[in-house]
Order: structure tokens, then C-alpha cells, then sequence
């Protein structure tokens, strides 16, 4: 809970003037996520205000990409965010198709969605995972890593990249499926289903966790629109708004799934324990997602659609999908040559760390970093 | 007793306090930190899916040796800022009042390094010294991570005295002594003697001092693993807070005396636990020396039940940091004033009480 903070300290002999303390945090901390400045403003230990600096990890993908074809954008979109590549070049990929208006293969749908589906899962496993490093719970740090490691190993008998795929192409895929991949992929879902519930036991219900973690920057769900916040930490302040069900893209309104919000189970809703359970909910919905797209997975040339030359017509698109973090947009602005105008991307990190300030003013400074890590933010994706 | 031994290999008391009150901490303390150190990296990885290190020596076992090499071939760097005296002597501090505690813990009936009556009360008095070094190194390191760091350590450690005074003001008004080698003998016999089962004394009064004992074992525990500053309650080195605390701005052999004082504290607060409520040095089953007619034998079996015990408590120490998460300044502060005390001192209440009556 929020602490309030006495301006001045009475005492006998007049009023004793106390001063703010200005802490950096960042760039280089462990526990701001990468290279995030965020400028502390302290009375003793209550913050009064945080400002975030950001920029340190701008690569300037947004003006790259108008010296560049469509098709050699995709290895750049890989590394706006780079723990969920394969939802960026999905992304990427619909708003070029929507661009050009081309059809997709059933198949390539279905693999598209196994993947960004497998990519949530390992998406969330390092958000919580450091998360719970976060607190100071080192082990589930590890066993999530543990079983990231098996998502990325499909990953990498799939297209041979572990973390940068290249792997979605503008109407289609670069490869097939490995021979194995199903028989695989099904061995994880059934092998993750337990871990889901032994990280539960180890953490989520963790009474320290809880402790540290319920009422702590609570962000109500006026707030959260306002501020235009999206993905888990909306979610987390119970609000269903999902894409995959609010707007479907590829083939997703194929698939049975349930969109959980926070419910304030520890203690308000939207707080970080809220933001925090939505993520290991969302990760058995995934699982169900895989597994039915798994089961139906048709057969088809996933190579065919691929135009030899992309060259949209003149025009604009906007193409949003739901990222592990957020509503991840690209708006492309086409001028009819093989390059585009103007790519746009809106981060959902980015949008989300705007919150920051709203979410931690009256709390501790340990408080910002289960604040910070429950908006899970991927400063490849706040800078570009 | 070793004490007399040197007296009469000398014939000077001071030079024999001196090399008498030296052997525990080169026959123990030292080796011990630096298997400490292993086993802390050990127990992690293997907690973790991990298998640790595994490249020098036998399963890693010389690792912290070629660590604390390569620690002191470093630069042993002081930016411009930071107040040098201070800076230099915190580690020192530290250092020795962690390991000046072992001085009064009874290794085994004939190994004391320096048998005071007031053995008790000088471990809870030197390790004071430990909270000024740390007030020291977060002060001179000029760096307001490191100062944090250290207003909360001392914070922490100065509450966290209060109920681990109180248990041992518990036990020493059942016990009526202070130094721990009369307390250990106290234990002596079967496991049922020792002070968390109710004593040595048969009677009433043993069963009713079990649940009070069982409770006083608990508050110190937790109290304990405060004061030496481990999870849940590493709030002042929290390394996804402050960095690491107090220690920040250290580099080289000074922060491998921080390093290695945590470990020797660990090991001290394990020992002072098990002196008070465990049987100290004394063994659950009664002695093979005993068996077999081989009195000399009982105090190496007397020294293995010691470590024995003192390495268990260790590697709870280090079970529970690598499981639990951390709690925050405000919720360890109200652990400590809101349960820890008022169940201590209702605790002391009774016990008074009954031994009065």
C-alpha cells in the first residue's frame, strides 16, 4: 500500500528541513531488464516520482526499414522484441499481407500459430522466471530457463535459429516442419502441463511472493486504458481484451481458448501478483491452442504463396497482433516500390513503461523492481 | 583442556590464551568458509538442475581456493571519494567480529578456545562489531546503493538482537549459565537431555518446557538467519535492489573478507543455536569411546557431532535461500516487532514463572 509522506519533521526547535534523494537506476543495474535508466526520486526510502530514460538500445529499426525490401525487413523485425521474434515477423507478415491482399495456406496459418503460441509460452516463462529473480526467488528463475531450453530447441529444429528466426516470411514460411516436430511438440505440451503447476508451488502461491507482490501497484483498469497499456498487465486489471479473441487474426477463432483476467485473488485486482498469475494462465491456455492446432494441423505446401516480388500497391496498413507483452502494431505506409515508406511499430513494452510513474509513487524502492518486472518490458522493444 | 596444555608447554597465560583462542579458527573456521563457499554452490546447482562447478578439482571442491587466488591478485581499487580510513577498516571489522565468535564456542569438552563465563553474552557482544563495519563500508563507499545497503543492515541486525537476546535470556535463566561449554556438558547423555527437549532434569517441568523450548528454537532460528542477513531476509546485499549492499564498492581481498565473514557467521549462528538448544558438541547416542574403553576417542567423536550439527544448520541456511523469495524492509521489521518479540517475551514470562515456582 501506498505510504504517505511527511513533508516536513516538527520538532522543538523549529521545523527540520529534510531533502529529497535523486538515486539513478540503470542503465547498467540487474534487475531494470536491460538498459533502462529510471530516475528515482526518494524521501528516504518512498519514491515520489520515477522518470524513465530510455534509448540506450536504439537501433534505428524504423528508418532501416525504409532502406531495405519487404522481405529483408523480417530479419529486423526479429529483434524489436527479442524474446518474442516469432511475433514479430507474424506481425510483420500479416500487415504485408493484408498490404498486398494475398491469401495464405491453411497450413502456414497453422504453423504460424504454433509457433507464436510456443513463443508466448517461452516469452512468459523468462518474465516470470525473472520475476521471481526479481523478488529473490533464484530457483524458478532456473526452472523456467530449464524448460524455455525445450521450446527453444524446437525452435531450432524448426529453422536452426535458437533466438533470431527468420522463420516467418511474407506469405509464408521459409521451411516445413521437421519430420518430428509433431511427435515433439506434443512431448512438450505433455511434459510443460506439471512444470506449470510446480511453478505455482514454488512461486505463485509462495506466501512471501504474495507478500511481496499482492497491492503492490495496483493499476486500475481506468487507468490502464488511458494509458493505453495492454497484454497481460490489461488483463491482469481485469479487463478481457484479448486480439486473439476481440479482433482474430489468422486462424485463431479456430481454436477453443479462455482469455483469464486478474480477479485480485492475493489481494487487489490489477495488482503485481494479479499481472504476474495472468501470465501462468495464459501460458495452459497456449498449451490448449498448440495442442488443438497440433490435432488439426493440415497438410500443404507452405512455400507456395510466396510472392517472387513484393511490391504493394500504393497505400497504408495497420496490422496489430497480440505479443506476449501487448498489442504489437505495424503501421506501413506503401509508396508502390519495393521498399516501404514508412514502418511504424507500436511497442507494446514502450506503451506499457508509460505507466511506470502512475504505478510506483508511494512505494519503496524495493517495490519498483516488482513493479518493473511485472510490466515486463524488453528494452529492444521500448528503443527499437 | 587445550588451554592447559599450552600453559604448561609456555609457562606464559597470555601467549597460551592467545595460541589456544588461534586453533579453532585455523583448524575450523577458515576451511570451513572455504567449503562453505563450495557447498553453497553446490547445493544451489544441484537444487537447480545444475551440476555447479565441476572443472577444478574433484567434483569443483578446490574452486573457492583458485577464487580466493585470483581475489587476491586483483586490484584492490578506492575511488577518490570514498572516506580511506573507514573504507579500510570496515572489512577488518567485519571480518573479526564474525570470526572473534568462535573464541567462546566449545569445539568439543576439551577444545575451547578461551572458556569465559560469559561466553554467551561475548558472541552477542562482539558481533556488534559486525554491524559497525557494515555501517562503516555503506558510509565510506560514498555510493547511495551501498548506503541503503547498510542503514538497512543495521537496521535489521540491531532489531534482529532483541529476540535472539530474549531466547538466550530464556535460556539462561533454566540453565543458570552463561559460558557454553557448562551448557553443553549440561546436554550431555541422550538426546532427550538436550535443552529443546526440556532438559536434563526429569520431571513436570520437562514437558511443560518442551513446547516453550520448541518455540524459543524457532524465534531464534529465524532471528539468527536475519542477523548473518540470508534469504529471506538478504535485504541489505538484495542484488536486484542495491546491487550488492554494503559491499558494492569493494573489490580484490577486501571483498573476499565480506565474503567469507558471511560465511563464518553463518557457521557461528548454526553452532550458537545448536550450544543452546541442541546438545553443543555433545553426540544424540552416547559415544563408541565409551563402548570400546577408548576415552581419548570421545572428544574427535565430540568434535564430529559439533560440526556435524553445525554444517547441518548451514545447509538449511542455504536450502531455505535458494527456495524462498525475499520479503521487504517494512514486512521484516514487522516480523520482527509484530511476532518475533511479543512471542519471545511471553515465552521468557512463562518460562520465569516456572522456574520460580
Amino acid at each position: 500500500m501506498p505510504v504517505e509522506i511527511e513533508e516536513n519533521i516538527k520538532t522543538k526547535s523549529g521545523n527540520l528541513r529534510t531533502e529529497e534523494m535523486i538515486l539513478n537506476m540503470g542503465p547498467q543495474h540487474p534487475s531494470t531488464h536491460g538498459v533502462l535508466r529510471l530516475e528515482l526520486q526518494l524521501e528516504g526510502e518512498v519514491i515520489t516520482k520515477v522518470i524513465p530514460h530510455i534509448g540506450y538500445l536504439h537501433r534505428c529499426f524504423e528508418k532501416h526499414a525504409e532502406a531495405m525490401t519487404y522481405p529483408q525487413v523480417i530479419p529486423y523485425t526479429d529483434r524489436i522484441d527479442y524474446l518474442a521474434s516469432m511475433g514479430n515477423e507474424f506481425g510483420y507478415a500479416v500487415a504485408v499481407e493484408k498490404l498486398l491482399g494475398i491469401e495464405i495456406p491453411e497450413r502456414v496459418e497453422y504453423i504460424r500459430v504454433i509457433m507464436a503460441e510456443l513463443q508466448r509460452i517461452a516469452s512468459h516463462l523468462v518474465a516470470l522466471g525473472t520475476y521471481g529473480a526479481d523478488i529473490g526467488a533464484f530457483t524458478p528463475f532456473l526452472f523456467c530457463f530449464r524448460d524455455r531450453e525445450k521450446i527453444l530447441n524446437l525452435f531450432e529444429i524448426t529453422c536452426g535459429a535458437r533466438l533470431l528466426y527468420n522463420y516467418i516470411w511474407v506469405g509464408g514460411l521459409s521451411h516445413d516442419l521437421h519430420p518430428d516436430f509433431v511427435r515433439l511438440a506434443k512431448e512438450f505440451t505433455s511434459y510443460f502441463k506439471p512444470k506449470i503447476k510446480e511453478l505455482n508451488d514454488l512461486l505463485s502461491y509462495n506466501r512471501i511472493f504474495t507478500e511481496r507482490t499482492a497491492n503492490v501497484g495496483i493499476l486500475p483498469v481506468e487507468t490502464a486504458i488511458n494509458f493505453g497499456v495492454t497484454g497481460p498487465m490489461l488483463r491482469g486489471s481485469g479487463l478481457k481484451w484479448d486480439l486473439r479473441k476481440n479482433d482474430p487474426y489468422s486462424v485463431y477463432n479456430k481454436f477453443d481458448f479462455d482469455i483469464p483476467v486478474g480477479q485480485g485473488l492475493m489481494g487487489t485486482v490489477g495488482d503485481s501478483w494479479d499481472r504476474y498469475f495472468v501470465r501462468v494462465l495464459e501460458m495452459s491456455e497456449s498449451l490448449k491452442i498448440i495442442e488443438q492446432a497440433l490435432e488439426q494441423l493440415p497438410e500443404g505446401d507452405v512455400t507456395s504463396a510466396i510472392p517472387k516480388r513484393v511490391k504493394p500497391p500504393v497505400g497504408q496498413v495497420y496490422a496489430r497482433i497480440e505479443n506476449p507483452r501487448g498489442e504489437l502494431g505495424y503501421f506501413i505506409i506503401s509508396n508502390g516500390t519495393p521498399n516501404p515508406f514508412r514502418v511504424k511499430v507500436r511497442g507494446p513494452s514502450f506503451v506499457n513503461l508509460g505507466v511506470m510513474d502512475e504505478l510506483c509513487r508511494g512505494h519503496m524502492v524495493a517495490d519498483i523492481i516488482t513493479i518493473l518486472g511485472s510490466v515486463d518490458i524488453v528494452l529492444g522493444e521500448v528503443d527499437r | 583442556m587445550i588451554y592447559d596444555f599450552f600453559l604448561k608447554l609456555f609457562g606464559n597465560d597470555v601467549l597460551a590464551m592467545l595460541v589456544s583462542s588461534l586453533i579453532p579458527l585455523f583448524i575450523l573456521v577458515l576451511p570451513f568458509t572455504l567449503v562453505a563457499v563450495w557447498l553453497e554452490r553446490k547445493v544451489s546447482a544441484h537444487m537447480q538442475d545444475r551440476l555447479g562447478p565441476m572443472r577444478v578439482g574433484w567434483h569443483g571442491w578446490l574452486q573457492t581456493i583458485a577464487d580466493l587466488i585470483k581475489l587476491i591478485q586483483k586490484e584492490d581499487i578506492v575511488a577518490t571519494d570514498n572516506d580511506k580510513p573507514l573504507f579500510n577498516l570496515a572489512p577488518i571489522l567485519v571480518f573479526a567480529g564474525s570470526y572473534a565468535a568462535f573464541a567462546v564456542i566449545p569445539l568439543s569438552s576439551i577444545f575451547i578456545g578461551s572458556n569465559i563465563d560469559l561466553g554467551i553474552f561475548f558472541i552477542i557482544g562482539i558481533s556488534g562489531l559486525v554491524v559497525a563495519g557494515i555501517l562503516m563500508a555503506g558510509w565510506s563507499s560514498n555510493n547511495k546503493y551501498s548506503l541503503l545497503g547498510a542503514m538497512r543492515s543495521a537496521a535489521q541486525i540491531v532489531s534482529y538482537e532483541i529476540p535472539t537476546i530474549l531466547v538466550v535470556l530464556t535460556m539462561v535463566m533454566i540453565t543458570g549459565t552463561m559460558n557454553l561449554r557448562t551448557l553443553s556438558e549440561m546436554q550431555t547423555g541422550y538426546f532427550w537431555n538436550w535443552m529443546i527437549f526440556g532438559g536434563p532434569d526429569f520431571g513436570v517441568a520437562k514437558f511443560i518446557f518442551i513446547p516453550l523450548m520448541i518455540a524459543g528454537f524457532i524465534i531464534i532460528y529465524i532471528s539468527t538467519l536475519a542477523e548473518v542477513n540470508r534469504t529471506p531476509f538478504d535485504i541489505p546485499e538484495a542484488e536486484s535492489e542495491l546491487v550488492s549492499g554494503y559491499h558494492t564498492e569493494y573489490s580484490g581481498m577486501k571483498f573476499a573478507m565480506f565474503f567469507l565473514a558471511e560465511y563464518a557467521n553463518m557457521f557461528a549462528v548454526s553452532v550458537v543455536v545448536v550450544a543452546l538448544f541442541l546438545g553443543g558438541y555433545q553426540s544424540p547416542f552416547g559415544y563408541l569411546g565409551n563402548l570400546f574403553n577408548a576415552h581419548w576417542l570421545i572428544p574427535i567423536e565430540q568434535f564430529f557431532w559439533f560440526v556435524a550439527k553445525g554444517v547441518f544448520f548451514v545447509f538449511v541456511q542455504m536450502w531455505l535461500r535458494w527456495t524462498l523469495p525475499r520479503l521487504r524492509v517494512d514486512q521484516l521489521m514487522a516480523l520482527c516487532w509484530k511476532y518475533l518479540i511479543p512471542i519471545a517475551f511471553v515465552n521468557l514470562l512463562i518460562v520465569g514463572i516456572i522456574t520460580v515456582l
